[in-house]
């Protein structure tokens, strides 16, 4: 154990946390609205991470030609290719998303089947997926280049906060509180509010249920395509199967805040990220998935809903 | 689609006890007979290219149709999800391995203890998290299968992630040598503990744990008001479970003579799952031929390996959307009388009857 280095490096800590916090915040997101529409948690969803961060990365080297050698782009060159990375990497995950709804989820729900045939078919996507990426690539990690150069926007007494952070944990929170005005307050998001209520009544109320899923499919996967661009520019490296601890994370995060529970999928996000920065500070990088878990097992053992309470409180058989 | 799980089960329930006793006997035969059936030309295709087809059927495919049985008493008798049953795997290698090289016990002395650490493990586990439901319960366990695994990695003392070699072989049975060159040996082995867990969930399914399990699958909150003590038949499920994934650590880790923490990875749980799931939870007969095909597909398909997993994935689900409760399902009506069955019987043809006749209208209409 070695509290001087939490002591020394609070702040860096914090703004590393936070960064990472808000990529769990955003995937997490795409757990929870699944979960929360059909109860099934969409194993898939971390493929579909991965397949953004390939978007980006293909679309940074092939559309704009950026190589390991070029320099980082400013000015308007630089806001126009983030802003087609970022575009690029949510289509590429949000129609992925309602791709493996309807080849893989929608069947089987039709038919009425039991939650681990769904679950079985979201491993079987996870498998097929990755493993796709893995022939395709030959297993070599892909490198992003550097599009966006890191400097620091502020600093004081040697704690900085880097572009990159800051870009991450605005957009991460300007995209979640998005998603909450949309969910909270339009139309669509009262039909999917409706759905994760009840399937049966929000059917005979007329709510179109395929479609409400597709939609719950889709901004699960423009916002988990969203936070992979933003782990490219923080992380700039990515490999077939870099979404099998983000998402094992990410759904951490959400079960921590309340599965289903779309702030808690925030709190719980924000939570875990500090927690795996500090307590890899504190114990070594070697112990941070022991520590998670324990914190999930204690949490779960105070609050079993999770901390912010589920969604709908309901027995899940 | 025809119910080969209610014919099969038609059949065997009216056959009578020779003709049952025949039956079974020249099945466990027919199993027993497995590993030289690579030798003859008719059934040659079994064998499996690039490794060998013996040392596959005791692993994977042996010691993968033992888990899925373990596995088939937490997930598909009780209906709790354990996304990190490796745990217990590893735990029953890891005990083989330890007091195999530090301790003069034997591989059949090692057994009970390994199961007993793995039931442990299951009780310790199982009393904070099965209070939870759900999918809770399964994030609990994937996160203590985790927890294994870098405990094991992050252990200096066991090898760290070398793992431990030198994992001394079973001494010899009824000469029966127990080595590399007897892989045979070992399936059959595998075979007796696989009838033996077989013999055990069926005793107990038919009794009071089982069906304890069945109601808390069914319906935790009515088993509950029933007077089922939950908890602890959910315990019991747990560390049934655990001592058969226990069993399959120790015999795993003295067959191999080497363990290491990335043979427990998660992705081991996944198969077992899948195993269960796909040939369907809670039938014994299923998760049997589920495990077998899921274990030694993989390695039957080894010409086309570089895309053998992703054609694994596809399988999955390709067979999900097909058979959503897996090839053999659980037998869904149990107990009916004659009089039931065609009272049964004479209200579905109404049924469809029915609904032949308001469709007719629906097009009538239509039109």
């Amino acid at each position: 154990m070695n509290f001087s280095v939490v002591g020394s490096q609070f702040f860096p800590l914090l703004i590393n946390g936070l960064a990472l916090g808000f990529i769990y915040v955003l995937v997490s997101v795409g757990y929870t609205m699944v979960y929360g529409v059909l109860r099934l948690i969409n194993f898939a969803n971390s493929e579909i991470f991965m397949l953004g961060t390939f978007a980006t990365a293909i679309v940074s080297t092939s559309v704009f030609k950026f190589n390991q050698n070029s320099q980082p782009s400013h000015g308007m060159k630089l806001f126009i290719v983030l802003l087609c990375c970022l575009l690029a990497s949510m289509a590429t995950s949000g129609v992925v998303a309602v791709f493996v709804e309807l080849i893989a989820y929608r069947r089987l729900r039709t038919k009425g089947a039991n939650r681990l045939g769904s679950l079985i078919s979201a491993i079987g996507t996870s498998i097929t997926l990755s493993e796709g990426v893995r022939i395709l690539t030959h297993s070599i990690p892909v490198a992003s280049p550097r599009v966006l150069s890191k400097f620091y926007v502020f600093k004081i007494h040697g704690v900085g906060l880097r572009i990159d952070q800051l870009l991450t944990i605005a957009s991460g929170l300007l995209l979640f509180i998005a998603v909450d005005r949309f969910v909270t307050k339009t139309r669509m998001g009262k039909a999917i509010r409706a759905v994760s209520m009840s399937e049966e009544n929000s059917k005979l109320m007329g709510i179109n249920l395929n479609r409400v899923i597709s939609l719950t499919f889709l901004i699960g996967g423009l916002v988990t395509g969203a936070a992979a661009f933003m782990y490219m520019t923080v992380y700039e490296q990515t490999v077939f199967n870099v979404g099998f601890n983000i998402g094992l994370a990410a759904f951490t995060a959400a079960v921590l805040g309340g599965i289903g529970n779309l702030r808690g999928a925030f709190y719980g996000g924000l939570a875990l990220g500090l927690a795996e920065e500090y307590f890899s500070a504190l114990l070594g990088s070697q112990w941070k998935e022991i520590t998670v878990f324990v914190v999930l097992v204690l949490v779960l053992l105070v609050k079993p809903n999770g901390l912010f309470g589920e969604a709908v409180q309901q027995t899940r058989v | 689609m025809i119910n080969l799980r209610d014919k099969g089960a038609e059949l065997w329930e009216g056959a009578n006890r020779v003709q049952r006793t025949a039956f079974a006997l020249v099945a466990i035969f027919a199993a027993l007979c497995l590993p030289y059936a690579g030798n003859f030309s008719l059934t040659n295709f079994l064998n499996t290219p690039i490794s060998s087809y013996e040392a596959v059927l005791v692993y994977p495919v042996g010691m993968y149709i033992l888990m899925a049985l373990g596995l088939n008493i937490v997930v598909g008798k009780s209906g709790l999800l354990d996304l990190g049953y490796v745990a217990f795997f590893a735990i029953g290698a890891y005990t083989a391995a330890i007091l195999g090289t530090h301790t003069h016990l034997n591989t059949w002395e090692i057994l009970p203890i390994g199961m007993g650490f793995a039931m442990l493990a299951g009780v310790l586990l199982g009393l904070p998290t099965l209070r939870l439901r759900g999918d809770y319960l399964a994030i609990v366990t994937l996160g203590f299968g985790e927890i294994v695994r870098i405990l094991a990695i992050n252990t200096p003392s066991i090898g760290g992630p070398n793992g431990i070699a030198g994992v001394p072989q079973p001494p010899t049975v009824l000469g029966q040598a127990f080595d590399i060159t007897h892989p045979d040996h070992f399936f059959w082995l595998v075979v007796i503990m696989i009838l033996a867990v077989i013999w055990m969930v069926r005793r107990l399914s038919i009794r009071r744990p089982g069906r304890a399990w069945e109601a808390i699958r069914q319906d935790e909150d009515v088993a509950l008001l029933m007077g089922v003590p939950i908890l602890r038949y959910k315990i019991w499920s747990f560390s049934i479970g655990a001592a058969v994934g226990g069993a399959a650590g120790v015999i795993f880790a003295s067959e191999q003579m080497f363990v290491a923490p990335q043979s427990f990875n998660y992705n081991v749980s996944v198969l077992i799952l899948s195993c269960v799931v796909f040939g369907g939870m809670g039938n014994i007969w299923g998760v049997v031929l589920g495990a077998s095909i899921l274990s030694y597909l993989p390695e039957r398909i080894r010409f086309i390996s570089n895309a053998r997993e992703f054609v694994f994935g596809l399988a999955l689900v390709v067979m999900m959307n097909i058979r959503p409760e897996g090839l053999l399902p659980r037998k869904k009506r149990e107990h009916l009388s004659d009089e039931e069955r065609a009272a049964l019987k004479t209200t579905r043809s109404a049924l469809n009857a029915s609904k032949k006749a308001s469709k007719k209208a629906e097009k009538e209409a239509s039109k």
